[in-house]
């Protein structure tokens, strides 16, 4: 019996305004090479200078990830050539990052698990380069600069992670709790979230680590779940046949579902690191991470316990409504105005959940607002529509946007409490199933039923259920 | 001290191409320098701090600010290869 | 004398009470570079054309009674690492012969507003690597005091630019005496200031912690001027120091009773030119009759800033001149299979052979497994080197050295054994090492071979340095001397 050690590298795209050591912008797209200025095209004679905002966000998330902040920390010349990296040296930190020792937590099939972090640090980023068809079979590649200089974060776990939902759970975590603190929108579709993988295998019970191999080009959750149990198995075949694993790196194949070795025979990684002469240390005080510890938001972990404590709801439910700040805040607006928090759960996380994802929408986008929400459930609380009627108004409003007393008002459904009004119908629709009257009478508890959907059947669904249930029991018992 | 495999490593790390004369004249040269600093060797140096910046400088920053972007017809009026607005190389493998 | 032969601050005063156009000066110093260019090759770029516009502008506004700072109207060469937005900047490498930068240098930037006049850019050591313009990818430069010698490096074109007439005055660039060597060999005065003082944005990298920007001008005066144009916090360079400057010509005094000056005791041993000897012990006896206090002092740790600073210097410019691949500008070699091939065909036949040397000691003291031995342990010694300098300075205002151990050296002498080269910069390397301004004068004359005198002060003393230089200069009449130039 093997078990699986794996760690995971992950590099997490900062949104300031600016690159990390110059004033060009970092925003996405743009058409190739306009989003550049001399200093991130590694021109001759050019300077870096830091963007301040970038240390914030790095101390932003290593505060959210328990990291120890270094009091001093350096940027170090990262030396290796490659036609997307200008300067054929990446500015990034070695031997003194801005922070280590962190952890977060993550839900396993065992309970909580702590998984730590050994290091965050601050780098620049590459260009990106486009070729006809595969790497190996273009004739030629076109580069485009804009990304060049975009600041990363890479933030390193510890070997913890022993399985592929381990890690994908990690990785999950990770990604809401810098979303969180608003650095980044960690979108790995977009590439503003990385993740490559060092995986190895032993014999349980065994002390020593296997030959890890890394994997790369992971690009979404399902790949590094599928990549990961790939190149378990694989390893573990490997070692059952006498084999031993090879230390390489490994690509995911997204198509034919395997790892295939990117060993490259030229490539020497003597990286050469020294700390950049262009650049002087940063001296980061108490002061300064007491105020960016100001600046953050409840994390996930800590919300989550809060809705579990004061709102009563199960773990299950905080964890699903906490797993994005723009949920969490969405559900909190609604219970600011209707505080009845297990209602508005069963709806955000119901219908409202439905909608959202037939329409492949976040809840950012949301067409009802949570003061619409609140509007509709205290509709359904004084009575003017039944639970029932309520969940296709919410369609509606999810669909036109309009408030919903205006839906009611407009489709007339307001719900028939009146007791002469629902009399009348209840007589008659007694006087037209005998059958059913005689089968309830005689004790079968069903006919009820079907006697109280008739009459919900000719008021088109807005007679009070409830009150139904009532006239017609006062007229058969 | 300095081989020749260590000269042919080296070259290949700064991505220069050497031939044979210049194999030969490297591993020479470049061994009598390195003795040559070698003699640094001979000072204790255990309690001494590294100088990597003379100054006394730290946490020199900029605003996050974005500022002018290079004309694109600037950016790429030196290179030795372009297609479209996308500067061109040769296949990388 | 032609205009092209006075020093900036002379003619600036012509100019002003309108004895002279600035378009004059400047059609001086292109016919001077006319008759003697040939000889000297100071130059990569010329741009007279574009220069007697500039002037042409300057001499509209002193008409129209603008109030034009001091340098207004005078040419300078610019040495050709220094980037020039839309003028050819080739570092004199064949790996950049044909880059024209998108955007000006800080300094560029700086002369600019203070209505320069820009000439071309001047020769050089390729990447600034040599101490003899020998090694420029292009063509050697001449000395114009002797064409058949070396006008020194790395800023040999600026230095022999300004000897000659050729121009006003030049800037230069210095990371281990490519500054005061050259100036010391042309019989002008060059100026290193202290790291951080001047803005290296824009000056293509050789190694980043000891490069500086620095003046190449006729004499004391001229040189305070254009540091007042120059020098300032940058916030391009994260390594400019911050705070005012002061203005330098304030310092410009000749009454230096009471420094103490103190000569390395190391900077005289064996090896010493016996004229270069005799022209430091001249200057001793005029500052020393100037009121000066002169003694002994010592650097105890001289004899490792050779090899200490051949291990930094190499190590981070393997590092600054790997962007040369030819992907994105210079040459770029053709006849290649893949990228990789591409690398390394363009950069062997782009650079130099001593550019390569460097290329190839720096990787190696960065490689593994020699980081600590090699670059490491040489940032440890520069830690010693630098207190050497800091304890004489806690005795002596300013130090006093020969620039070069020799005059200029002829063409030819040591260009094929670098380590020969290599100690022609003994005196003005640690000075690097240690982030100390110094400025080289002509301290006299051997053989018909100028010969300068290098003082050193403390960080951001270049006030100092100014003054004391500026009283050796008024007992001497050296600056005011010109080369023949064989006409």
């Amino acid at each position: 019996m093997y078990e699986a050690i794996i760690g995971l590298e992950v590099h997490v795209e900062l949104k300031t305004r600016s690159k990390i050591f110059c004033a060009s912008t970092t925003e996405f797209g743009g058409e190739p090479n306009t989003h550049v200025c001399p200093v991130c095209l590694g021109l001759p004679g050019v300077l870096p200078v830091v963007n301040k905002e970038v240390v914030d966000y790095a101390i932003r998330v290593a505060l959210a990830l328990n990291c120890d902040i270094a009091r001093f920390c350096k940027f170090d010349r990262k030396n290796y050539y490659y036609p997307d990296l200008p300067k054929n040296y990446q500015i990034s930190q070695y031997d003194l990052p801005l922070a280590k020792n962190g952890y977060l937590e993550i839900e396993t099939a065992n309970g909580s698990k702590r998984v730590g972090i050994t290091r965050i640090h601050m780098e620049e980023d590459a260009g990106k380069l486009v070729h006809q068809g595969n790497i190996t079979t273009t004739p030629y590649s076109l580069v485009d600069y804009n990304r060049t200089g975009v600041p990363l974060l890479e933030i390193v776990s510890e070997p913890d992670l022993r399985s592929p939902e381990e890690a994908r759970a990690y990785l999950e975590k990770l990604r809401t709790i810098i979303q969180y603190t608003g650095v980044s929108d960690c979108k790995m579709e977009e590439g503003s979230l990385r993740c490559d993988a060092n995986v190895s295998v032993r014999p349980v019970g065994s002390d020593a680590l296997g030959t890890k191999t890394e994997i790369k080009n992971m690009n979404s959750f399902r790949a590094l779940y599928r990549a990961l149990a790939y190149e378990i198995d694989r390893q573990i075949a490997v070692l059952a046949e006498g084999g031993r694993v090879v230390q390489e790196t490994r690509a995911w194949d997204e198509d034919r579902g395997v790892t295939v070795s990117m060993r490259s025979k030229e490539e020497a990684h003597d990286y050469r690191y020294f700390p950049d002469p262009d650049l002087v240390p940063l001296v980061i005080d108490e002061a300064w991470i007491e105020r960016v510890r100001a600046t953050l938001p409840e994390l996930p972990d800590a919300r989550r316990k809060r809705y579990i404590e004061d709102f009563g709801l199960s773990r299950y439910d905080a964890t699903v409504l906490t797993s994005s700040k723009e949920l969490g805040d969405y559900f909190e607006a609604c219970i600011a105005a209707y505080p009845h928090p297990k209602t508005v759960a069963n709806w955000v996380m119901g219908e409202l959940a439905r909608l959202l994802n037939a329409h492949n929408m976040d809840i950012t986008a949301s067409p009802v607002t949570p003061d619409q929400l609140a509007s509709l459930l205290r509709l359904i609380d004084d009575g003017t529509i039944s639970g029932k009627i309520a969940k296709t108004v919410f369609e509606d409003m999810f669909a036109t946007r309009k408030d919903p007393a205006t839906i009611v008002r407009e489709k007339g459904l307001v719900q028939i409490t009146d007791v002469d009004a629902l009399s009348a119908v209840v007589d008659e629709v007694i006087n037209a199933n005998p059958k059913s009257v005689q089968d309830y009478k005689a004790g079968k508890e069903k006919a009820l039923g079907f006697l109280v959907g008739q009459v919900m059947k000719a008021t088109r669904g807005k007679a009070n259920p409830a009150l139904v249930n009532k006239l017609l029991k006062e007229r058969l018992d | 001290m300095i081989t020749r495999a260590d000269v042919e490593y080296v070259a290949l790390l700064a991505r220069l191409e050497l031939n044979e004369e210049e194999k030969e004249l490297y591993t020479r040269q470049l061994g009598k320098i390195l003795e040559y600093a070698s003699i640094l060797q001979q000072l204790d140096t255990s309690e001494v701090p590294p100088t990597a910046h003379v100054l006394p400088l730290q946490n020199v920053f900029r605003e996050d600010r974005v500022g002018e972007d290079l004309p694109v017809e600037e950016v790429l009026a030196n290179a030795p290869d372009r297609e479209g607005n996308y500067f061109k190389v040769p296949r990388i493998i | 004398m032609q205009l092209c032969d006075l020093p900036a601050h002379e003619l600036a005063k012509l100019l002003r009470n309108r004895k002279v156009s600035a378009e004059e000066i400047c059609r001086s110093v292109l016919q001077r570079i006319d008759e003697v260019e040939k000889k000297t090759k100071a130059f990569i770029t010329v741009d007279g054309e574009k220069a007697l516009e500039q002037a042409r502008r300057v001499d509209k506004k002193l008409k129209n009674g603008a109030n034009l700072p001091p340098l207004a109207g005078m040419p300078v060469a610019i040495k050709d690492n220094i980037c020039t937005k839309g003028l050819r900047t080739t570092c004199a490498s064949k790996i950049l012969a044909n880059f024209v930068p998108p955007y000006n240098a800080t300094v560029v930037e700086k002369l600019a507003a203070a209505e320069a006049v820009i000439i071309g850019k001047t020769n050089m050591d390729e990447f600034a690597m040599g101490s003899s313009t020998e090694n420029s990818g292009f063509f050697p430069t001449r000395n114009p005091w002797d064409y058949s010698r070396v006008p020194g490096g790395s800023s040999g074109g600026s230095a022999a630019a300004v000897a000659a007439g050729e121009s006003i005055y030049a800037l230069g660039s210095d990371t281990g005496g490519s500054i005061r060597q050259p100036a010391a060999f042309c019989g002008v005065v060059g100026m290193k200031p202290t790291y951080g003082a001047v803005s290296r944005y824009g000056l293509v990298a050789f190694a980043s912690s000891l490069d500086q920007i620095g003046p190449l001008t006729k004499d004391v005066t001229d040189c305070a001027l254009v540091l007042n144009v120059i020098a300032g916090h940058d916030p391009r360079d994260s390594t400019s120091v911050p705070g005012e400057r002061p203005d330098y010509t304030q310092f410009l005094k000749e009454d230096i009773r009471g420094l103490r000056i103190g000569i390395p005791r190391e900077y005289l041993a064996e090896g010493l030119d016996s004229g270069v000897r005799e022209v430091l012990e001249k200057a001793c006896a005029v500052l020393k009759e100037a009121g000066a206090e002169v003694a002994e002092t010592s650097l105890p740790h001289s004899a490792y800033a050779l090899p200490t600073y051949y291990l930094i210097a190499p190590a981070e410019a393997s590092s600054n001149l790997a962007r040369y691949d030819g992907v994105r500008y210079g040459y770029r070699a053709e006849d290649v299979k893949d990228v990789l091939d591409m690398f390394k065909k363009t950069r062997s036949r782009g650079f130099g052979a001593e550019v390569k040397r460097r290329i190839m000691l720096g990787t190696y003291a960065l490689s593994a497994g020699y980081y600590d031995a090699y670059y490491l342990k040489a940032l440890q010694v520069r830690t010693l080197i630098k207190r050497d300098f800091d304890t004489a300075f806690t005795k002596f205002d300013v130090l006093l050295s020969p620039t070069s151990p020799t005059p200029a050296f002829l063409l030819g002498e040591k260009i094929d054994d670098p380590l020969k080269m290599y100690l022609s910069d003994i005196f003005t390397l640690a000075i690097n090492l240690a982030g100390l301004p110094a400025v080289s004068v002509p301290g006299g004359f051997v053989d018909g071979l100028p010969v300068g005198v290098q003082f050193i002060g403390k960080p951001f003393a270049e006030g100092t340095l100014l003054h004391v230089a500026y009283a050796f200069e008024k007992r001497t009449e050296y600056t005011s001397r010109r080369p023949g130039l064989g006409r």
